[in-house]
């Protein structure tokens, strides 16, 4: 059995989950990465992506979550999401919505920086899109 | 001396107003108990995120390539106030305090000749200012149409704030509401928020050390303070909206009251004016019997 730790998410609104869980993927803007219990402190940025946390209890939970950081320390891991929605209740169109709203938000950009941090999200929520709702 | 029948118009039309104010209470106190609620919510996400934009501005302090967001753009010419305030009256001085105290602020920056540039949220603000700094208001953001208060709302304001720091607008941003504290009393408070400004907390700087950061320190400071400005703004917001059912249920329930009182004093002229009048009739059939 392996070591639990808590495991927080948060999103501006409010506490979505606050739990003891033994393993928790993230998808890190560098890549996935699995935190277990006692991994070292680390800072890190989150891209849109889909959260899976397995619980003391043995039950694993997936959230959908739109880009935020994480806090991880030995003793436990947060993560603060933009927006979090369990998978259960992400559909087609929410997700959809979104895309066209960061759409109208790379095409109205004024600064190149901007817009390419813009059209990087946009791609990442494709990419997000055409893997939790294959056509 | 008004009649009986001017009497018992008052006393009918004060009655129809306490029972207004008090539904108005009512409902506010529901609102309230939600909006309190909304404002707890919240809290966990603004103190994680000031936690670790403490720690990251600390190890970032001095550093001359910090982003513009948290070392400002090392002038302060231009003021950018963004002024939250309701959407509606009758809410005791929930909006004057706040708007007082913006007023008093652009007109100290103005004295000392610094350029003063307003974006209003809440139509009540917005009328109000209008009055005395027309020229001052670049935007104007108001959530009449938005039922529920949520963080799009404030990724909204906070959209327009940064596009206009981006585009070299401004220095300094301070945002003006009114702090939660207790159902009768709220406080107009004036937060500055770009260039950003942390509490350090003693313990933060030994954990900060050790922290392994992905992919830079650098690159989440850039990625997390725009963020911030969002959720300052929302915290604020929120917080305006309790403070703003908070002040409209103690306003509701001392007009309550009032009217109550009001509506005593009318019964005891009403009575005495219909006992005199009683009084005055004995008297002349009296009289009239005895004249026979």
């Amino acid at each position: 059995m392996a070591d639990a730790f808590n495991f927080e998410l948060v999103s501006p609104e409010r506490l979505l989950v606050s739990e003891k869980a033994t393993e928790v993927v993230i998808p890190a803007t560098l890549g996935e990465m699995t935190v277990l219990a006692n991994h070292a402190p680390t800072m890190t940025t989150v891209k849109p992506g889909v959260v899976t946390v397995k619980l003391a209890s043995g039950q694993t939970n997936q959230y959908v979550v739109f880009g935020g950081f994480a806090d991880i320390l030995p003793s436990g891991c947060t993560l603060l999401a933009e927006a979090a929605v369990p998978m259960s209740e992400i559909n087609r169109e929410t997700l959809q919505k979104r895309i066209d709203a960061t759409k109208a938000d790379v095409n109205a950009a004024t600064s190149h920086e901007h817009k390419t941090k813009l059209e990087e999200y946009l791609s990442q929520l494709t990419d997000l899109h055409g893997a939790i709702l294959p056509a | 001396m008004p009649s009986l029948k001017d009497l018992k118009n008052r006393i009918a039309s004060v009655k129809a107003t306490q029972k207004i104010t008090k539904a108005m209470k009512m409902v506010a106190a529901a609102k309230l108990r939600r909006a309190q609620e909304a404002a707890e919510a919240a809290r966990p996400y603004a103190e994680r995120m000031n936690k670790v934009l403490a720690d990251l501005s600390a190890a970032n302090a001095g550093n001359a390539e910090a982003p513009r967001l948290l070392a400002g753009t090392g002038r302060d010419q231009v003021h950018l106030l963004v002024v939250a305030t309701g959407e509606r009256g009758l809410a005791g001085g929930f909006n004057s305090s706040i708007i007082r105290l913006a007023r008093e602020h652009a007109l100290k920056l103005l004295a000392e000749g610094k350029t003063v540039k307003i974006l209003t949220v809440g139509r009540k603000g917005n009328d109000v200012l209008r009055r005395s700094f027309r020229e001052n208001i670049i935007d104007y953001v108001t959530f009449r149409e938005v039922k529920q208060l949520g963080f799009a709302q404030a990724d909204e304001v906070a959209h327009k704030v940064l596009a206009l720091f981006n585009e070299g607008e401004f220095d300094v941003a301070t945002l003006f509401y009114a702090r939660f504290q207790s159902v009768i009393s709220q406080v107009a408070t004036a937060s500055q928020i770009i260039p950003a400004k942390f509490e350090v907390s003693e313990a933060a700087d030994a954990s900060a050390a050790l922290y392994e950061y992905e992919p830079g320190e650098q690159e989440i400071l850039e990625d997390l303070l725009p963020k911030n400005v969002a959720v300052q703004i929302f915290r604020a917001i929120l917080e305006n909206n309790a403070s703003f059912y908070g002040a409209q249920m103690s306003a509701m329930d001392n007009a309550t009251r009032n009217a109550g009182e009001m509506i005593n004093k009318l019964t005891l002229s009403y009575n005495r004016q219909r006992q005199a009048q009683i009084t005055k009739e004995l008297i002349e059939i009296i009289s009239g019997a005895e004249a026979l």
